[in-house]
C-alpha cells in the first residue's frame, strides 16, 4: 500500500544520468519546468516528449516504472482535465442539462493534462536518478551564494537529509507497529470515519514515542561526534564538475532555446 | 492445533530492482503441542515465515493450513486466525500505547468483542502467566515500568487472546540474564500447562537446546535442516557454514574430545555437562 508510491524514490542503475552532478540535474529540472510552462501549442510537446524519452532511455529506468509514478496523481490530472473541459467557452459539441462540452475545452483539457503529466514525469526523473543525499548536497551547493544574505543553507540541507533519511525508517516502523497491533486483532481498514480515526491511536502513540526517542538518540550521536554545523566541514564525496555535466547543460540550453523559438515565432 | 505449510514462496517487491526472494518453496508440518525452535542467520527468512502464519503477509504462492483451514484462501476471516495464532514481535514493548497496563493488555481481547467481565478475567490471568503482580501494576502506566516488565506486559497482551499457537520472535533480545531466564521459564511452563504449540525464534543456541522439542534451521529462504536438538547439533560444521553454531557447552565437549577425552557430544546444558564430566572423571579414576 505504502510501497506503491514511486514519487521521490531513488531507482539506482548507475547510468550516465545517475552519475551526473546533482547541480546539473537540479538546474536541468528547473529549465525543463520553465520550458514546459512556456508552451502554447501541441507541436512543442513533441520536443518535450523527445527530450523525456532521451533522458529516460539514458537513465535505464524502465518507462513502466516512471509511468507508475503518475498513478497517485491521476485524480489531480483528471480533475484538471474535466474542469478545463467543462469551463471553457466555445463551440459546444455535447450538452446535457447545465453541462456543456466545447471543442476548445477539450483542447484545453488535453493540453493542461499533458502539461501536468510531463511535469510529473520530468521532475520524478530527478529523484529517480539522484539519491536523496546527493540531492541535498546539490541543493546546499546551489544555495551557498545565499548564505551571505543569511539563508542557513547548510542547516536546511541537513534537515532535509535527515528528514529524507528517516522516511523509509518511519515507514518500516509504521509497518511493524501496524502488524503488531493487527496481530492483537486491531482493524485499520473497516468501519466509519470516526471508528477509523480511533483505530489509529494504537498506531500513532507508539510511532510518536519512537520518533522522539530516535530524534534524541540521533542528536546525541551527532553531538558525540562533535557536529557543530556547516563551518569548515569537508565532504567524503566532493561534487565534481565533469564534461558530461557541461554537455547536459548545453542540451538543456538548446531545449530552452527551442521552447523560446516555438513560442515567439 | 496443527500447522501445515505447502510450497510457500514469498517475494518482496516483485518486478523492481529491490526484488528479493525471502522464502523459496517451504514445506513444513508442525504438530499440535510441539515446541519448535526456529533458527537461522539474519535475513534467512524467519520473520517472513512467521508473519505468514497469522495472515499478516500473503504468500506469493503456496498455501498455509492452520487446524485444517487454508488461511491463504480469499474470504477467510483473519481475525479468527489471529485469535488462534498469537504472534509476539521482536521488541514488543514498542507496541504499547495505553494509559495503564491493564488497558493495554485488554486491547487484544477487546478486539475479539468479548464482554467486559471476560476481558478483565483474561487480563488478570495473562498477567499472572507472565508473573506480573496484578494488583500492583494494573493501574500503572506501561511507560513507567522497566524494560523487562514492559516486555512482559506486551507478551501478556498476546496471551490474553488465548491463542492455541504462540509464536515469539526473539522474546529475550537485549534483556539481562535474569530477565531472559524468567521469560523463557514462563514460556516453558505455558507450553507444559496449557498444551500450547510454541514457535520460538532465537539466536541463542543455549536457549534453543535447553527448551525445544524440534529445531527448524532456515538458510537463504529455505529450510536447511529440521530435527531434534540432538540430531541438529551433531552437524556443527554445517551449522557454522551457514553462520550459526552449537551451544558453547557442546563446543566445549568437542574441544575436550579433541584433546583426548571421551565425552558424549550431545550435551546442550551446563547441568548435563556437569553430570557427564563428573561421571567421566569418576570413571577414569577407577580405571
Amino acid at each position: 500500500m505504502l510501497k506503491d508510491i514511486t514519487i521521490g524514490q531513488h531507482y539506482p542503475t548507475g547510468s550516465l544520468i545517475h552519475r551526473l552532478d546533482p547541480r546539473t540535474k537540479i538546474i536541468g529540472t528547473f529549465v525543463f519546468m520553465a520550458g514546459l510552462f512556456m508552451i502554447r501549442d501541441f507541436k512543442a510537446y513533441l520536443v518535450v516528449m523527445a527530450l523525456l524519452l532521451m533522458v529516460i532511455t539514458g537513465s535505464k529506468v524502465p518507462l513502466r516504472y516512471v509511468l507508475k509514478g503518475l498513478r497517485p496523481l491521476m485524480v489531480l490530472i483528471m480533475v484538471t482535465f474535466f474542469i478545463n473541459l467543462f469551463m471553457t467557452r466555445g463551440t459546444v459539441f455535447f450538452q446535457l442539462g447545465p453541462v456543456n462540452m466545447t471543442w476548445e475545452g477539450l483542447r484545453q483539457g488535453v493540453f493542461m493534462a499533458l502539461r501536468l503529466i510531463f511535469l510529473i514525469m520530468g521532475t520524478s526523473m530527478l529523484t529517480l536518478t539522484t539519491s536523496p543525499i546527493t540531492l541535498t548536497d546539490g541543493i546546499e551547493h546551489l544555495l551557498n551564494p545565499l548564505k551571505r544574505v543569511g539563508v542557513p543553507a547548510h542547516e536546511l540541507a541537513m534537515m532535509m537529509t535527515i528528514a529524507l533519511r528517516f522516511i523509509p525508517t518511519l515507514l518500516e516502523e509504521t509497518d511493524k507497529i501496524m502488524k503488531a497491533q493487527m496481530a492483537r486483532g486491531a482493524d485499520f481498514e473497516s468501519g466509519n470515519l470516526i471508528h477509523r480515526a480511533q483505530s489509529l491511536v494504537p498506531l500513532l502513540v507508539p510511532l510518536f514515542i519512537s520518533s522522539f526517542r530516535r530524534a534524541d538518540d540521533l542528536a546525541m550521536a551527532m553531538e558525540a561526534r562533535c557536529y557543530r554545523g556547516g563551518e569548515n566541514r569537508t565532504r567524503m564525496k566532493a561534487l565534481k564538475w565533469q564534461q558530461a555535466d557541461a554537455a547536459g547543460l548545453v542540451l538543456m540550453s538548446a531545449f530552452m532555446g527551442i521552447m523560446l523559438w516555438l513560442r515567439w515565432y | 492445533m496443527s500447522i501445515k505449510i505447502q510450497e510457500l514462496t514469498h517475494t518482496y517487491n516483485p518486478g523492481s530492482p529491490f526484488e528479493t526472494h525471502a522464502l523459496k518453496n517451504i514445506n513444513l508440518t508442525i504438530e499440535p503441542g510441539e515446541f519448535i525452535g526456529l533458527i537461522g542467520h539474519t535475513g534467512s527468512g524467519k520473520s517472513t515465515l512467521i508473519q505468514h502464519l497469522n495472515g499478516l503477509l500473503k504468500p506469493t504462492s503456496g498455501s498455509i493450513w492452520i487446524d485444517g483451514t487454508d488461511i491463504t484462501k480469499p474470504g477467510i476471516k483473519l481475525k479468527d486466525i489471529r485469535k488462534k495464532v498469537g504472534l509476539v514481535f521482536q521488541y514488543p514493548e514498542y507496541q504499547l500505547f495505553e494509559e495503564t497496563v491493564a488497558k493495554d493488555i485488554a486491547f487484544g481481547p477487546a478486539n475479539l468483542n468479548l464482554d467486559e467481565q471476560e476481558i478483565q478475567k483474561r487480563v488478570k490471568e495473562a498477567m499472572e502467566m507472565v508473573k506480573l503482580p496484578y494488583e500492583g501494576l494494573k493501574d500503572r502506566s506501561p511507560f513507567d515500568l522497566s524494560g523487562g516488565q514492559r516486555r512482559r506486559v506486551a507478551i501478556a497482551g498476546v496471551l490474553a487472546m488465548k491463542p492455541d499457537i504462540l509464536i515469539l520472535d526473539e522474546p529475550t533480545a537485549s534483556l539481562d540474564p535474569r530477565g531472559r531466564d524468567e521469560i523463557l521459564d514462563q514460556i516453558k511452563t505455558l507450553h507444559r500447562q496449557q498444551q500450547l504449540t510454541v514457535i520460538l525464534v532465537s539466536h541463542s543456541m543455549e536457549d534453543i537446546g535447553r527448551l525445544v522439542d524440534r529445531i527448524i534451521v532456515m538458510h537463504q529462504g529455505t529450510v536447511a535442516l529440521t530435527g531434534s536438538p540432538r540430531t541438529i547439533f551433531q552437524q556443527a560444521e554445517m551449522l557454522e557454514e551457514i553462520g550459526l553454531g552449537v551451544p558453547q557447552i557442546t563446543h566445549l565437549m568437542k574441544s575436550m574430545n579433541q584433546r583426548g577425552c571421551a565425552l558424549p557430544e550431545d550435551v546442550f546444558t551446563v547441568e548435563e555437562a556437569k553430570e557427564v564430566i563428573l561421571s567421566y572423571l569418576r570413571g577414569s579414576q577407577h580405571a
